[in-house]
C-alpha cells in the first residue's frame, strides 16, 4: 500500500512539474507571437532607415537605431576593462581575503541595485552634477555602472576554466605576471568574455527605466557624445504608454525582440562552442 | 620590469575597486539628495503618511511601501513554484528534446527587455483580467502574473546552481535505499540545496520590488492602499519613474527619498542573500 502511495505521489509530482515547464514555455512563446505577429507587418525598409514624423506616429525609427547603439558602445567601452580588470585582479592577483572579499560584496550588491536606482545615480551624478546633460555620454556611463557585474562575473568564469597548465608553463619559460595575462590567460579565456559582453549588450539595448532619466528622449538624429537620444526602448515605451501609435509600437517592439533574439543567440552559441572546445 | 609590474599590480587593484566605488557613489548621491526632504517632513510623515499630494506638499509613501509588497508576494507565489518545478525539471527529469527547448527559454525570458513584457501584460493580460475578473484591469494581479514570469531565471538559475553542486554521494544513497526519484528529490536534494534555493528567491524577490517599467505600464498607477489584489496600484518604483521627468524641487527630492527606502528595502535583501548563500559554503 505504502509502496504503492509513493509511486502515486511521484506520478503526481511529474505531471505537475511537467505541466509547470511546458507553461513556462508557452507564455514565453505567446509574448514572443504577440508582438511579431502584429510588429512584423510593419518592419520595412523606410522603418529601419526612415526619420520619425509627427512624433513617432509616422516615417521610421532610425535615430532611436542610431542612439540605442551608440550608447550600448559608449557603456561597453567603460564597463569591459573595468570588468575585466577587475576580473583578473581577483582571479590573478590576489588570494580570497578582505579584499577579494570587499570587491565581491560591491559586486554582488551592484548586481542587486534596481535600474531605476541607477537612473535617479546617473540623473544626479551624470547628468546635473558632472554637468554633462542629458546626453549619449551619461546614458552610457549609467549603463557602465549597470552591467559591470555580469561583466565582473562571467570574465571572472572564463579566466577561472583556463587550465592551470597555461601559468605554469608561462611562468616557468621566465613570463611575469603580467605577460602570463596578456599572452596565456587572456587569449585562452577571450570567448568566454566575449559572451559576457555581448549579454550586456543585450541587457543594454532592453533597459529603459536607467535610460530615460539620463539620456533623455529626443527623437533628434545624435550628432556627438553630448547629444541627447531617445533609445529604441524608450521609443517603444512613450509609443505604447502614451498612446501615440499602437501600429509602430507593435513595429519598435518587435525589432527589439528580433534585436534581442539575434543577440541572445550569438552568446549561446559562442557559450556551446567554448564549452564544447574545452571538454 | 620590477617596477612595471609593481604599477600594473597598483592599477588593476585601483579598476577592481570600482564597483565597490560605483556603489559608494550611488548610495551618497541618492542620500544627498533625498535626506533633506525626510529631515524636512519627518521620518514618520514620510514613511507612515498616506497622502501623496506633491502640489499641497504632502508626501506619504505607505500606500506605495505596502502596495511594493503585494506586488512582490504576488509575483512570488507564482514564481516560486513555477522556478522550483522548472529548476527540478532542468536538473533532475530533463527529456532531453524538452529541456532543449525549456532552456533557451528561460535565457531567453531573462533577456527580453522589460517594457516588451509590461506591453504585452497591457495589451494581453489587463483585458483578460478586466473581463473574467472584473475591476480595471490595470491592477495588482497583472503586475503580479508579469513580475511572476520576469523572475523566473533568476530563481531557476540560482537554484539550479546549488542543486548541480550536491555530491553525487546525496542522490546514490537516497536511491541505494529504495527511495523512489520523486522522495529523493524532494527530501534530500532540495532540502540539501535549501540555503541556494532560498537566496536565490531572496534575489528574485529583489528583481520584483525592483521592476519598474513594466509595472508603469500594467498597474494603473493609482496612489492609494490596496486592499484587493483586482486594485490598481502604485509602487515605489512606478512613483519614481512616472513623477521624475516633470518633477522638481522638493517633489523631486521626495522621488529621491522614494529612491531611499527603495534602495534600503533592496540592501537588506542583498544582505540577507550573501548571509544565506555564505552559509552554505562553510
Amino acid at each position: 500500500m505504502a509502496r504503492r502511495t509513493r509511486y502515486w505521489t511521484q506520478r503526481i509530482a511529474k505531471v505537475l512539474i511537467w505541466a509547470a515547464a511546458l507553461s513556462t514555455i508557452a507564455v514565453m512563446v505567446l509574448i514572443l507571437v504577440q508582438i511579431l505577429r502584429e510588429g512584423i507587418p510593419v518592419l520595412s525598409f523606410h522603418f529601419f532607415l526612415g526619420s520619425p514624423r509627427d512624433m513617432g506616429r509616422g516615417g521610421g525609427i532610425l535615430p532611436t537605431i542610431v542612439g540605442t547603439f551608440a550608447l550600448t558602445a559608449v557603456a561597453i567601452f567603460f564597463a569591459a576593462p573595468l570588468g575585466v580588470g577587475t576580473a583578473i585582479f581577483l582571479r590573478e592577483y590576489t588570494k580570497e581575503g578582505r579584499i577579494s572579499r570587499l570587491i565581491r560584496f560591491g559586486t554582488d550588491c551592484l548586481a542587486g541595485v534596481p535600474s531605476i536606482i541607477f537612473g535617479l545615480f546617473g540623473f544626479v551624478f551624470f547628468v546635473i552634477y558632472l554637468n554633462m546633460g542629458w546626453s549619449i555620454l551619461s546614458g552610457g556611463l549609467t549603463l557602465a555602472a549597470m552591467i559591470l557585474p555580469t561583466i565582473i562575473s562571467t570574465a571572472e568564469e572564463a579566466i577561472k576554466a583556463t587550465p592551470g597548465s597555461y601559468r605554469e608553463v608561462s611562468y616557468s619559460l621566465g613570463g611575469t605576471k603580467w605577460q602570463t595575462v596578456t599572452r596565456a590567460i587572456l587569449p585562452s579565456a577571450l570567448p568566454g568574455i566575449f559572451t559576457g559582453i555581448i549579454l550586456s549588450v543585450g541587457r543594454s539595448i532592453g533597459e529603459t527605466a536607467a535610460v530615460i532619466l539620463t539620456a533623455g528622449s529626443s527623437l533628434l538624429m545624435p550628432t556627438s557624445l553630448f547629444s541627447p537620444i531617445r533609445t529604441m526602448s524608450v521609443h517603444f515605451y512613450i509609443l505604447a504608454r502614451e498612446g501615440i501609435s499602437m501600429e509602430m509600437a507593435y513595429g519598435t517592439g518587435a525589432a527589439l525582440i528580433l534585436l534581442v533574439l539575434f543577440i541572445n543567440t550569438l552568446a549561446h552559441w559562442l557559450i556551446n562552442r567554448y564549452i564544447h572546445r574545452r571538454t | 620590469m620590477e617596477i612595471k609590474e609593481k604599477i600594473i599590480e597598483k592599477l588593476l587593484l585601483l579598476v577592481a575597486l570600482s564597483s565597490i566605488t560605483i556603489l559608494g557613489l550611488i548610495t551618497f548621491f541618492i542620500f544627498e539628495e533625498g535626506i533633506p526632504l525626510i529631515l524636512k517632513i519627518g521620518p514618520r510623515a514620510f514613511i507612515l503618511g498616506q497622502r501623496w499630494v506633491p502640489s499641497q506638499g504632502s508626501y506619504g509613501i505607505l500606500p506605495m511601501i505596502v502596495s511594493s509588497f503585494w506586488v512582490t508576494f504576488g509575483a512570488l507565489a507564482l514564481g516560486i513554484p513555477l522556478g522550483l518545478a522548472c529548476t527540478i525539471f532542468l536538473c533532475e527529469w530533463t527529456p532531453p528534446a524538452v529541456a532543449m527547448i525549456l532552456r533557451p527559454a528561460i535565457h531567453l525570458l531573462a533577456a527580453i527587455p522589460s517594457v516588451i513584457y509590461g506591453f504585452w501584460g497591457l495589451v494581453v493580460l489587463v483585458p483578460l483580467v478586466r473581463n473574467y475578473l472584473g475591476g480595471p484591469g490595470l491592477s495588482i494581479l497583472s503586475g503580479s502574473l508579469i513580475l511572476g514570469f520576469m523572475i523566473l531565471p533568476t530563481i531557476i538559475s540560482i537554484s539550479e546552481d546549488s542543486l548541480k553542486a550536491l555530491p553525487p554521494t546525496y542522490r546514490q544513497g537516497a536511491l541505494a535505499l529504495g527511495a523512489t526519484h520523486w522522495q529523493t528529490i524532494w527530501r534530500v536534494l532540495i532540502p540539501a540545496a535549501r540555503s541556494g534555493i532560498v537566496a536565490s528567491i531572496i534575489l528574485g524577490m529583489g528583481r520584483a520590488l525592483g521592476e519598474t517599467m513594466a509595472m508603469i505600464m500594467v498597474l494603473g498607477n493609482a496612489v492609494k492602499m490596496p486592499s484587493s489584489f483586482l486594485d490598481s496600484a502604485r509602487t515605489l518604483t512606478t512613483n519614481i519613474g512616472i513623477e521624475m521627468g516633470y518633477a522638481s524641487g522638493d517633489h523631486r527630492q521626495a522621488l529621491f527619498a522614494t529612491g531611499i527606502i527603495l534602495f534600503l528595502i533592496i540592501m537588506i535583501l542583498n544582505f540577507l542573500a550573501i548571509f544565506v548563500s555564505r552559509r552554505r559554503v562553510d
